[in-house]
């Protein structure tokens, strides 16, 4: 694929986001992080506990405050301190789905309101009838019944909050959803209704979602690009296929090596790497973010990447 | 094949739940075999933690035994009343790791405290004896410099080195049956794969028996010897691990297989499983998944099915197996799984 030739929707350039603590260092949560999201692609973002993930999402939707480098949006800037059109603006277009159904739901509100808290705070809707409406199409559109509007979150099964969930983030008409582990905390067979419903959505409405996970084989199946992210530094990006085809750092091959197929024969014969960060000897050359093909991004240092090339050409 | 080291016989567990009461374990049996690892997968509320705490005596107050047998050194483990017989049984002969490794510590005790706490009261070792034994198990569970590790507390262990000390509480008395509830769930994929991988070595050395509780089949398939499918306090199937993956008969496995994205094509949507599992307070009436299983025959809804036999190792709980029976399709998944499985068999 060309990439030159689509629209890039989401830029973010070297971001850094800092945590400060109690000590008089920062804690950096994420580094030097750079890519792009295409209008209309699924980005997936996979790493570990802790490994910046999800700062990444919440800087983008301005929740955690970028320390260094930039996010556009469409092309404008919307990191740091930008005018409140805006900012009410990425509110709307920007969405999130967020990990636990349970925990994300107001437990005290009602579905009508959960669903319709956006456009409360944005002043979205005419009147009563036309927020009343918007709910119901929102409530149909996740395949729940418009009367649900009216009851409580705990009434719900886990697949349905989750698509109270999704609901809220619709109501919004959004461009863009950030997807924390939507559906890490489902049952397996409930997974694929939401995973089967969140494709079809995009489908319809041209939707663009960044797709945040640990679990690389649930991206696999539904991401165009993936990024993977060890302890808050991107360090290898590519098409899906390209990058289960060829993972080139350590990290990443360590990190696909440990993945549990559902297949006896393949798991008893595989192989699981461990991924020792002190290979990399970046004492004298820095590591740089370095696009050894198109599409396919990798950090690295010059010997790194001359080895790269050679397994790449093998 | 060799005498089961447990066996258990139509059991059937019930709770009583705010006056009502609820059947959780709908008459399950299941043989474990020495040295071998079952996995039990199920969905969330299928009744697997349950069934296996029956064997510990662990279950909430508010729940018994109602009928059938767990036969475990020629005792009836389903006929144990008091906690002092349990006690003879819980920790020494059958232990349990769970998932949530934080919670299972006491926060304010150290590592070793509780580790030789286990040895100082099954094994009546004690003082420096007891010391050096648990620094010995930590040091065996993987965890490097044990001596000065035995003088932390939980939270100076990340959550890989967590589940290892339970692991070690567990292991500490050479229990020979070890029930693993979900280890992993709650750790990162490549902690995970240490974790299992750990397992696996205790298990030879020490020649466990070990029972695995999972949802998560990619795991199953690193562990499992033997696989038992549970769906709404039942097993439903039951056989070796290849023949669950590779020649799965009943429809609810079917299901589960085929709703992992794993195994899904990229661009198509993946199978799944319309409505949610029964309500255990009501009397499930015929097959417990013949509501959602879009090939379900008319006595799927009257009569419950018996097992079938379709190997000496493979049972499964589904009327598709009766000779009688219409031949039914299986979704293009498992049709791919088991021509998969023909090809290498010759």
């Amino acid at each position: 694929m060309i990439a030159d030739t689509r629209e890039v929707l989401v830029e973010v350039k070297n971001l850094r986001v800092e945590f400060k603590g109690k000590g008089k260092k920062p804690f950096v949560a994420v580094k030097n992080v750079t890519f792009d999201i295409y209008k209309g692609e699924t980005f997936g973002l996979v790493g570990e506990t802790g490994s910046g993930k999800t700062t990444i999402g919440r800087a983008i939707i301005r929740i955690n405050p970028v320390a260094e480098g930039e996010i556009r949006f469409k092309g404008q800037r919307i990191s740091g301190i930008i005018p409140k059109e805006l900012d009410r603006e990425v509110t709307r277009k920007i969405q999130m789905i967020f990990q636990d159904p349970m925990a994300s739901l107001n437990e005290r509100a009602k579905v009508d309101y959960i669903v319709s808290e956006g456009l409360y705070n944005t002043r979205n809707y005419k009147d009563e009838k036309d927020r009343q409406a918007k709910v119901e199409k929102a409530l149909l559109e996740v395949g729940l019944l418009p009367e649900f509007a009216s009851r409580f979150p705990h009434e719900f099964s886990g697949g349905q909050r989750q698509r109270i969930g999704i609901a809220r983030a619709l109501i919004m008409e959004p461009e863009f959803i950030i997807c924390d582990e939507p559906i890490s905390s489902l049952d397996v067979s409930i997974r694929a209704q939401v995973l089967n419903l969140m494709s079809s959505l995009q489908k319809e409405k041209s939707l663009t979602y960044m797709f945040i996970s640990h679990d690389l084989s649930v991206v696999r199946f539904i991401a165009d690009r993936i990024a993977v992210i060890h302890k808050g530094e991107i360090v290898e990006l590519a098409e899906t296929e390209e990058l289960f085809r060829n993972p080139l750092h350590p990290y990443t091959r360590a990190l696909l090596s440990a993945i549990p197929v559902p297949d006896p024969r393949v798991e008893r014969e595989k192989k699981v790497l461990v991924y020792d960060p002190r290979v990399h000897d970046y004492s004298v050359h820095k590591p740089k973010w370095t696009e050894i093909r198109p599409g396919h991004f990798i950090l690295g240092n010059e010997a790194e990447l001359s080895q790269y090339e050679k397994l790449l050409a093998s | 094949m060799s005498e089961p080291i447990l066996s258990a016989r139509d059991v059937v567990v019930k709770f009583s739940l705010r006056g009502q009461i609820l059947t959780a374990i709908r008459g399950a049996s299941l043989d474990l075999y020495e040295g071998k690892t079952l996995a039990i997968v199920g969905e969330s509320g299928s009744g697997k933690s349950v069934f296996t705490k029956t064997f510990l005596g662990m279950l909430d107050a508010n729940g018994w035994v109602d009928s059938g047998s767990i036969m475990f050194e020629g005792m009836d483990l389903a006929k144990l009343k008091t906690e002092r017989e349990w006690l003879k049984i819980r920790g020494k002969k059958i232990a349990m790791i769970f998932q949530d490794p934080m919670t299972a510590l006491n926060p304010l005790r150290t590592v070793g405290m509780q580790i030789q706490e286990v040895l100082e009261l099954h094994q009546g070792l004690k003082g420096e004896e007891a010391k050096a034994r648990t620094i010995e198990i930590l040091g065996q569970v993987g965890i490097s410099d044990p001596a000065m590790r035995y003088h932390q507390y939980p939270h100076e262990f990340s959550g890989g080195m967590r589940q290892r000390v339970v692991i070690a509480i567990a292991v500490a008395c050479n229990p020979r049956i070890l029930i693993c509830d979900e280890p992993t769930t709650a750790l990162d994929v490549t902690i995970q794969a240490q974790i299992l991988e750990l397992i696996r070595g205790l298990q030879k050395k020490l020649g466990l028996t070990i029972i695995y509780i999972t949802h998560d089949l990619g795991v199953v398939a690193n562990v499992a010897d033997d696989v038992a499918v549970m769906y709404a306090g039942d097993i439903i199937e039951y056989g070796t691990a290849e023949e669950i993956f590779y020649n799965a008969q009943h429809p609810y496995t079917w299901a589960l297989l085929s709703s992992l994205p794993q195994l899904g094509i990229k661009g198509q949507p993946l199978y799944s499983i319309r409505g949610t599992p029964p309500n255990l307070f009501n009397e499930i009436k015929g097959d417990a998944f013949a509501p959602r299983n879009p090939r379900a025959l008319k006595i799927d809804f009257v009569k419950r099915p018996p097992y079938f036999q379709v190997s000496p190792t493979h049972y499964a709980r589904t009327w598709l197996l009766d000779p009688r029976a219409p031949k039914v399709e299986p979704p293009a998944t498992i049709k791919a799984m088991r021509a998969k499985y023909a090809r290498d068999a010759i």
